[in-house]
């Protein structure tokens, strides 16, 4: 067996002088749940059709089960997809649409009838063979497009934003419902989205995009807790970014000097110089306040805004003359985490691991 | 009571709006009855007992007997249904093939073709006859039912490529390559999916085209030889001896075919 359900090696793609995507080498693993994260216009989409086979890369080449595709049409790729639109066939009923793969492998009629009624079991519209597309609802046209792919038992499963036209609360439901069927059949899935928080809840492993390039590949708490770059920080969850320039580094460790506080950064790489401008990345989470200062590194602030958000409590803090940090307090409940009020004088405090130091 | 200033003018504008509105709708209704009402009476006077005068002596069915019972029209009613028949069958292959090309293909000459293709919808009747005629007269082609076939294909590729063209607009592509993601190859593609989608438009187009050949008096007036006679040309060389009611039944039966064959074309392409 292939060491990668699909690898792209060096595949780049131009529309015209446009790099849709650049030099993207990449390896997904059999049976994974794989994520493509990044911003609309990213080149999500367009790595998905070079790997369906519907765009044919500039240059680079595309593996599928170890196999190098060339210009294989996609009729010939063992890969099925769900469209962002679904693009179920109008013309045909439920049973048609999902039929159709088998029926252009020639299956036999039974075994065809046997296979579409475990799949539309699968994603729960038995009974519903008869409709028309358009008379399903936006929730039930995704399952059908869902359906018409898995019945082919694809190597890999192709997925562009499935989720996207559905409102927030199906779509919750949705990416649960995803995320089992996706271990149950145990295909690798190929799963295209903007939304971090989506494919935090789905992903063996992400891939963050950014004008055409592969920024970070990683599990979703290594791209969370270990964001490589300025923008892998700031697409994924909310972080603060802190301009300072080093005036120290030991062991892994840097002091950084933003706008007048010293602050003790933990996670520094490899390279870093004193007098090297750089970002320091905190969660909000991973800060904490305290009345009095807890320690000789506490930075002292001015809180400037409270907002209550029921699970937890942000506070805007002014830091030093110009910087302003996001802290976010658990709403325990019992007492564990204080609580502020505008203008009171609080102590920022973090473990310096949790400060991040990027030079990207 | 003396109004204020501002309500009595706004009464006197509301009244003039109202004359207008009046007058709109007198003006639509005028059109309407100089549009139809010359065919009311055609279609009145099909079923008059009297034949020489205009006056109404009485409700009868004997043109339409006769009419059914006159040899001549009935061959050129044949050759008419020929012509139709075959034009509209070639020019539906041509033109939806036309139309895929164009939309479907960037090619060098792709504006130009465009523009030469609407050409025989833009040009008057009267020169495309007057063209097609000194092509077959140059080329030595015998005159008869051919050249009228050929003629009336010239014009509607056209017009079925533009019905058809106008549902490739709106075609989704992405439906063709979920075809072809689901193991369709090219062909498959366009017969499970392409052409079935196309269809209203393709029957659409072809309905139209089948009116327009029936409904043709100056190409083939031009184009037809001695022998082939359509309908339209008999009906003109029945009319020089007067207007009969034959003609009047004739036309009515006539009229009705095409507002059924338009309700249908319309029915399909909007579907
Ligand atoms: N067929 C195409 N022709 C020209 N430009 C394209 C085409 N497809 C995509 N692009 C461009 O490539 C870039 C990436 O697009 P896409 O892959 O659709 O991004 P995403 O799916 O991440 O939103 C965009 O700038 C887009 O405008
Ligand atoms: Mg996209």
């Amino acid at each position: 067996m292939a060491e990668y359900a699909v690898e792209l090696r060096n595949v780049s793609k131009f529309f015209g002088s446009v790099a849709a995507v650049r030099n993207v080498t990449l390896g997904i693993r059999e049976g994974e749940f794989f994520s493509l994260l990044g911003p609309s216009g990213c080149g999500k989409t367009t790595t998905l059709r070079l790997i369906a086979g519907f765009e044919l890369p500039t240059a680079g080449e595309v593996y599928i089960g170890g196999e190098l595709q060339g210009d294989t049409p996609p009729y010939r790729r063992p890969v099925n997809t769900v469209f962002q639109n679904y693009a179920l066939f109008p013309h045909m009923t439920v049973y048609e649409n999902v039929a159709f793969g088998l029926r252009m492998r020639r299956l036999p009629e039974n075994e065809i009838r046997r296979q579409v009624h475990e799949a539309l079991e699968m994603v729960r519209l038995s009974g519903l063979e008869r409709r028309r597309p358009r008379e399903l609802s936006g929730g039930q046209q995704q399952r059908v497009a869902l359906a018409r792919a898995l019945v082919n038992r694809p190597r890999v499963l192709l997925l562009d934003e499935p989720l996207g036209a559905l409102d927030q609360k199906l779509r919750r439901a949705m990416q649960l419902e995803l995320k089992n069927l996706q271990q149950q059949v145990g295909i690798t899935f190929i799963y295209v989205t903007h939304d971090q928080e989506e494919a935090m809840t789905m992903s063996d492993r992400i891939a963050v995009m950014d004008q055409g390039a592969i920024l970070q590949v990683g599990t979703p708490a290594e791209i969370y807790e270990c964001p490589a770059s300025r923008f892998v920080a700031d697409f994924i969850g909310e972080t603060n970014l802190l301009e300072g320039k080093v005036v120290e580094v030991w062991d892994h460790h840097a002091l950084v000097l933003v706008d007048g506080a010293r602050m003790v950064c933990g996670a520094v790489p490899e390279g870093v110089r004193v007098g090297q401008r750089v970002t320091v990345a905190i969660r909000p989470e991973r800060i904490s306040l305290h009345a009095q200062p807890p320690g000789p590194l506490a930075i002292p602030g001015i809180v400037r805004d409270v907002v209550y958000t029921g699970a937890d409590i942000r506070y805007m803090v002014r830091m030093a003359d110009r910087v302003t940090v996001l802290v976010r307090s658990p709403n325990t409940g019992n007492g564990s985490t204080p609580h502020f009020l505008r203008n009171e004088t609080v102590y920022l405090s973090w473990r310096p691991e949790s400060a991040r130091l990027l030079v990207a | 009571m003396k109004l204020p200033n501002k309500a009595r003018a706004g009464n006197r504008s509301r009244r003039a709006s109202g004359l207008l509105r009046h007058g709109l709708t007198a003006h639509g209704v005028l059109c309407y009855v100089f549009l139809y009402l010359p065919i009311l009476v055609l279609v009145a006077f099909s079923f008059n007992a009297s034949r020489y005068s205009g006056l109404w002596r009485g409700f009868t069915l004997q043109w339409y007997e006769a009419l059914f019972s006159n040899a001549a029209l009935g061959a050129a009613l044949r050759t008419s249904l020929v012509v139709a028949l075959a034009s509209t069958a070639i020019s539906t292959v041509l033109g939806t093939a036309v139309a895929l090309g164009l939309e479907r293909f960037a090619f060098r000459f792709r504006p130009l073709m465009d523009v030469l293709l609407y050409l025989p919808i833009i040009i008057p009747d009267i020169a495309m006859a007057v063209m097609l005629l000194l092509f077959f007269v140059l080329t030595r082609v015998p005159l008869g039912v051919g050249t009228i076939v050929v003629s009336h294909v010239a014009f509607n590729v056209s017009y079925v490529a533009l019905v058809v063209r106008a549902r490739l607009a709106y075609f989704d592509i992405s439906l063709e390559e979920a075809a072809q993601d689901l193991y369709a190859d090219e062909w498959q593609t366009f017969r499970r999916v392409t052409l079935p989608l196309l269809m209203p438009g393709i029957l659409g187009g072809a309905l139209l085209a089948f009116t327009l050949s029936l409904d043709d008096f100056v190409i083939a007036f031009f184009v037809s030889g001695p022998g082939a006679t359509t309908l339209p040309l008999r009906v003109y060389s029945m009319i020089k001896l007067g207007v009969t009611p034959e003609i009047n039944a004739l036309s009515s039966l006539m009229l009705l075919a095409s507002i059924g064959l338009i309700a249908l074309s319309g029915a399909l392409s909007r579907r």
